[in-house]
C-alpha cells in the first residue's frame, strides 16, 4: 500500500478510536444521569431504604458514605503525610527505600476485595470491632493510604530545592523548613490529591462489604452523641454506604422499586465523584494563583 | 580558642531536637505501611493455607478441580474444593477484556499525544480521568441493566456469563491503560519524532515505527496494569458473570470469579469452618496473582530500562 | 587513580600560589579560617584544598571560573553541603572547629547565613518572610517581631519600597527585591557572617547596583564572603579577593592588589578576560 494513503487510514481509524471514547463516556453518564434524575427528590435522599415495599430513599446510606469519607481521610491524611515526607525529604537509595517503595506499590495494586477482608479478618474478628464504621474507616485506609502517600511525594517533590536551602541557610531544622515552607507550598497540589482521593473512597465497595457491613440500621439525627447506638456519630454500628447498597439491592434486593433506586443512587455517585473532580481541578487552580500572585 | 562559643555551638538546639522527633514520626509512618503490607500478606496466606494444612486439601486437586461444592464430600472423603472453574473464569475475564481493550487504548493515547495534542488535553484527558472516577458498582449496575439485556437479546440465554463481564471490564480498564500509555508515549523523546519525520517518513510512519517501538515497554506495563485491575476487580463482574460456579462451556454461559466467589461467599460461611477456608485459599490466589502482576510490571520496567 | 592533594599542592613548583593573612595588613581579627579543606562528591574531590582566612567586617569575593569551586567552597562553610558532599578538614570560626559532627549546625546556620543565586522567598508575606526563623525560635513578642522587620528591611534597603505592603505576598516582589528581601530575611536572626552564593546572578543591571549598595552597607555590621562570576562586581564592593581554578585558591590578597598586579599568572589571565 502506498505510504500516504496507509497513513490516512490509519490516522482516519485514530480519529474514529478517540471518538467512541468520548462517546461511551457520554453514553454512561447520559444513561446515569437520564435513568437517575427522575428518581431524585429530597424525600429520595433524606429517607431512610425500605427493604420490602416501593418509595425508600438513601437518606441514611449517603450520610454514612459521608462519614466513613471522613473519618477515612482524617485516619489516613497524616499517615500518608509523614510518609510522603519520609520518602521524599529523607529517605536514602539503598535497600530500606526500595523495600519501602515495593511495599508501597504492592499495597496499591491489591485488589480492594482482598484488603477489605484483611479489614474484616483484623477488625472485624480479631479486635472485636464488628461490622462497623470503624472498620470500615480503617480498611479504607489501607486502600488510599498507597496512592494518597505517592500524590504526597510528588507534590512535595514538586517544590523547588531553593525553598528548601532557604530554610537550612536560616538554622532551621529540615522538618521546621518542612512542615511550615514545603508543605504550604506544595498544598495545592496535596489538596487536589486528597479529593480525587476521596472520590475513589466515595465509590469504594468491595472493601466496605465486610468491614462496614451491609445494614444500615436506622439513625436518629437529634442524637449526636457518639456513645449511643442510635447517633449518626457513633463508629462502633454498621453502616452500609451508597455504593454498598447500590451493589446489595442489585445483588438480592426485594423491593419492587430496586431498578429506580439504583438509578437515582447510582446518579447521586456519579455526580458526587464527578463534584469531587471538578472541585479538585478548581482548588488545584484558584490555590495555585493565589499562592504564586497573591 | 573561644570557649563560650565552643559551648554554645556543641549544645543541642531546639532544632535539632525537633529534627529528630519529626524524622522519627514521618519515619514511623511510613513503616506503619510496610507493616500493613506484611500483615496482609501474612495473615491471607496463613488462612488460605489451612485449607491445605488443617483440612488437608491436596493442592494440585485445589486447583485442577473442577468442582466446587465445599459442602460434598467427594469419593476420597475430601471436601469438593476445585478452583479451576474460578481460576479459568478470572484469567478468561481478565485476558478477553485486555485483548479488547489494548487497540482502543492505545489508539486514543497516540491520538492524545500524537495526532491532535490540544483535543487530548481539553477533552479526552478529563473524559479519561472521569472514566476512572466512576465507581465499579455504577459500571456493575449498567451492565446489569444494559449489557446484560443486549447480550441476551443477542446471543439467547440469561445474558449472564463471560462476555458481559468481559464488555463491563473493558470500559473499566480502558481508562487505566489509556492515561499509562499516555505517559509512555509522552517519555518518547521530541527529537524521535523530529528525526523521522525529517527523513521523510510518513506520520503514521513515524508513529508506527518509531514511537511505538520506543514506547513499547511503557504499553506493555500499561497492559498488565489493566489486567492486573481487570483481575482483582470484584462487585461489578460479580453483578453481572452469573456466579455458577462451573467451567465456562461458552462465553455467554454464566459463570464465576474468584472475586465473585468470594464477595458472595465470605458472608454465607461461619470462620473458622472448611467451606470459609477454602475461600480464603481463593483469596490467596488472588494474592499471589497480583503479587505476579507486580513482578510482571517490573520486570518488564527493568528491561526497557535497559534498551533506553 | 587517586591524587594526593597535599603532596601534589606542594610539590608542584609549577603551579603558583599566592595567599596572604588579611590579620597581616588589617588591623581587624580573623572570624573564618579553613585549613585542609577537601571537598568529595563519591570518590570525585571537588576542591583539593582552600586554606584561606577571612577577616571581620570585611567583604571578601571568591572569583573565577564556572566549575573552579568557588561555589561548592562557599557552601561548605556554613555546611550547606551536608548530605550532598563529603567535606575533610577544618573550618575554624572564631577558632571553633564547626566542621565536626558534634556541631550543632542549626545554631552554626544561624550564625552563618547564607543567600542563594536565585532569590528564595517564601510563599508567604513580607513580614513573615522575616520574622518566620525567628517565630520558630521561640520570639513571640509582636513589638519585638515589628522591630526586627523595619530594622532588617532597612539594613537590607528595601523599607522604603515595601514598608506599605507589608502582607503582601513575597512572590509578588521582582527578582531584585526579592534578593534584598532574602537577605533581610538573613539578617533577621543576626548572623554573624553572610555568606552571597553569586547573589546578582539572576538580576538586572539597576537591581544588582542596588544590591551591591547594600551591601557595602551591610559591611560595618557583617563579615561578607561572596561568590561573583562577575569581576567588576568584584572589583567594586570586595576588600579581599581569591582567585579559584581547577578547585583550588590559587591566589588570594587585597582586591585592588589582584585586579591591578596580580601575583599568578593564571589570576592575571582570568582576570585581564583571557578565560573563564
Amino acid at each position: 500500500m502506498n505510504p500516504k494513503l496507509s497513513n490516512r487510514i490509519a490516522i482516519t481509524t485514530l480519529y474514529v478510536i478517540a471518538s467512541l471514547i468520548v462517546l461511551i463516556l457520554a453514553a454512561l453518564l447520559g444513561y446515569i444521569i437520564i435513568s437517575g434524575l427522575p428518581a431524585l427528590s429530597w424525600h429520595f435522599l433524606t429517607s431512610p431504604a425500605r427493604a420490602f415495599t416501593s418509595g425508600g430513599g438513601i437518606g441514611i446510606q449517603l450520610f454514612n458514605s459521608f462519614y466513613l469519607l471522613i473519618l477515612t481521610m482524617l485516619i489516613s491524611f497524616p499517615i500518608a503525610l509523614g510518609a510522603g515526607i519520609f520518602l521524599n525529604e529523607y529517605a536514602k537509595q539503598n535497600w530500606v527505600t526500595s523495600l519501602v517503595r515495593t511495599s508501597i506499590e504492592i499495597l496499591s495494586s491489591l485488589p480492594s476485595v482482598v484488603v477489605g477482608l484483611f479489614g474484616f479478618l483484623i477488625f472485624v474478628v480479631r479486635f472485636n470491632f464488628g461490622f462497623s464504621i470503624l472498620s470500615g474507616a480503617f480498611a479504607l485506609t489501607f486502600f488510599n493510604l498507597p496512592l494518597l502517600t505517592r500524590s504526597i511525594e510528588e507534590a512535595l517533590a514538586a517544590v523547588p530545592d531553593e525553598q528548601r536551602e532557604g530554610g537550612l541557610a536560616l538554622g532551621l531544622s529540615k522538618w521546621e523548613t518542612v512542615t511550615h515552607i514545603i508543605v504550604p507550598a506544595a498544598l495545592p497540589t496535596i489538596l487536589t490529591g486528597v479529593i480525587l482521593s476521596a472520590g475513589r473512597i466515595f465509590g469504594e465497595a468491595a472493601a466496605l462489604i465486610f468491614t462496614a457491613g451491609q445494614s444500615a440500621p436506622a439513625l436518629d439525627f437529634g442524637d449526636w452523641n457518639p456513645f449511643n447506638i442510635s447517633s449518626p456519630l457513633n463508629p462502633m454500628r454498621p453502616a452500609e454506604t451508597l455504593a454498598v447498597h447500590i451493589w446489595k439491592i442489585n445483588s438480592e434486593g426485594i423491593m419492587p422499586d430496586a431498578k429506580a433506586i439504583s438509578s437515582g443512587a447510582s446518579a447521586v455517585l456519579v455526580i458526587s465523584v464527578l463534584a469531587f473532580n471538578l472541585l479538585a481541578r478548581f482548588i488545584g487552580r484558584r490555590l495555585f494563583k493565589r499562592f504564586t500572585a497573591g | 580558642m573561644n570557649s563560650k562559643l565552643q559551648k554554645q555551638l556543641l549544645k543541642r538546639s531546639k532544632a535539632a531536637k525537633i529534627e529528630r522527633l519529626g524524622k522519627g514520626v514521618s519515619f514511623l509512618a511510613l513503616m506503619l505501611i510496610v507493616l500493613t503490607v506484611f500483615a496482609i500478606i501474612i495473615f491471607v496466606t496463613s488462612k488460605g493455607l489451612s485449607t491445605f494444612f488443617s483440612n488437608h486439601v491436596n493442592v494440585i486437586d485445589f486447583l485442577t478441580g473442577k468442582n466446587w461444592n465445599p459442602n460434598v464430600t467427594n469419593a476420597k472423603g475430601q471436601p469438593e474444593v476445585g478452583a479451576l472453574p474460578m481460576i479459568t473464569g478470572s484469567f478468561v475475564v481478565t485476558i478477553l477484556s485486555a485483548l479488547l481493550a489494548t487497540p482502543f487504548a492505545i489508539g486514543t493515547a497516540i491520538f492524545m499525544t500524537e495526532i491532535s495534542p490540544q483535543r487530548g488535553a481539553r477533552i479526552l484527558q478529563p473524559v479519561t480521568e472521569l472514566l476512572v472516577g466512576i465507581p465499579s458498582v455504577v459500571y456493575g449496575f449498567i451492565g446489569l441493566t444494559v449489557v446484560v439485556p443486549a447480550v441476551r437479546a443477542v446471543f439467547g440465554g440469561s445474558g449472564f456469563g463471560i462476555l458481559s463481564g468481559t464488555f463491563v471490564l473493558f470500559v473499566m480498564i480502558l481508562p487505566t491503560v489509556t492515561s499509562m500509555s499516555v505517559d509512555a508515549l509522552h517519555s518518547v523523546p521530541r527529537y524521535y519524532r523530529e528525526a523521522a519525520l525529517a527523513l521523510g517518513a510518513t506520520q503514521w510512519q513515524t508513529i508506527y515505527k518509531v514511537v511505538l517501538r520506543a514506547a513499547t515497554p511503557g504499553m506493555l506495563t500499561a497492559i498488565v496494569f489493566g489486567m492486573a485491575r481487570a483481575f482483582g476487580e470484584a462487585l461489578a463482574v460479580q453483578m453481572v458473570i452469573g456466579n455458577a460456579a462451573l467451567l465456562p462451556t461458552s462465553l455467554v454461559s454464566p459463570a464465576s470469579t474468584l472475586t465473585s466467589v468470594l464477595t458472595t461467599g465470605i458472608g454465607n460461611t461461619v470462620m473458622g469452618s472448611m467451606q470459609n477456608n477454602a475461600l480464603w485459599s481463593l483469596a490467596l490466589v488472588l494474592l499471589i496473582m497480583s503479587l505476579i502482576f507486580n513482578l510482571i510490571i517490573r520486570l518488564i520496567g527493568r528491561r526497557g530500562a535497559i534498551t533506553k | 587513580m587517586l591524587i594526593n592533594p597535599a603532596s601534589t599542592h606542594q610539590d608542584d613548583l609549577w603551579l603558583e600560589r599566592h595567599i596572604v593573612d588579611p590579620s597581616q595588613d588589617n588591623r581587624q581579627p580573623i572570624i573564618l579560617e579553613t585549613k585542609q579543606l577537601h571537598v568529595y562528591y563519591g570518590d570525585n574531590e571537588a576542591i583539593y584544598e582552600g586554606d584561606l582566612k577571612f577577616a571581620e567586617h570585611q567583604i571578601s569575593a571568591l572569583i573565577g571560573p564556572s566549575g573552579s569551586g568557588k561555589s561548592t567552597f562557599l557552601r561548605s562553610l556554613n555546611r550547606m553541603n551536608d548530605g550532598v558532599a563529603r567535606v575533610a578538614g577544618q573550618i575554624l570560626y572564631r577558632g571553633v572547629d564547626i566542621n565536626r559532627p558534634e556541631i550543632d549546625v542549626y545554631e552554626m546556620r544561624r550564625r552563618i547565613g547564607m543567600v542563594f543565586q536565585r532569590p528564595n522567598p517564601f510563599s508567604k508575606s513580607i513580614y513573615d518572610n522575616i520574622t518566620f526563623a525567628l517565630k520558630r525560635r521561640g520570639v513571640t513578642d509582636k513589638k519585638t517581631l515589628d522591630e526586627v522587620v523595619e530594622t532588617s528591611l532597612k539594613q537590607a534597603a528595601i523599607w522604603d519600597e515595601v514598608k506599605d505592603q507589608l502582607n503582601k505576598s513575597a512572590l509578588a516582589l521582582s527578582g531584585g527585591q526579592q534578593q534584598r528581601l532574602c537577605i533581610a530575611r538573613a539578617i533577621a536572626v543576626k548572623p554573624d557572617i553572610l555568606l552571597l552564593d553569586e547573589p546578582a546572578s539572576a538580576l538586572d543591571p539597576v537591581s544588582t547596583g542596588k544590591l551591591e549598595e547594600t551591601l557595602t552597607a551591610l559591611k560595618s555590621n557583617y563579615t561578607i564572603i561572596i561568590v561573583t562570576h562577575n569581576m567588576q562586581q568584584a572589583a567594586r564592593i570586595s576588600d579581599y579577593t581569591a582567585f579559584f581554578n581547577m578547585g583550588r585558591a590559587l591566589e588570594y590578597d587585597k582586591t585592588s592588589q589582584i585586579f591591578t598586579s596580580p601575583k599568578v599568572q593564571l589570576t592575571n589571565n582570568y582576570v585581564a578576560g583571557d578565560f573563564g
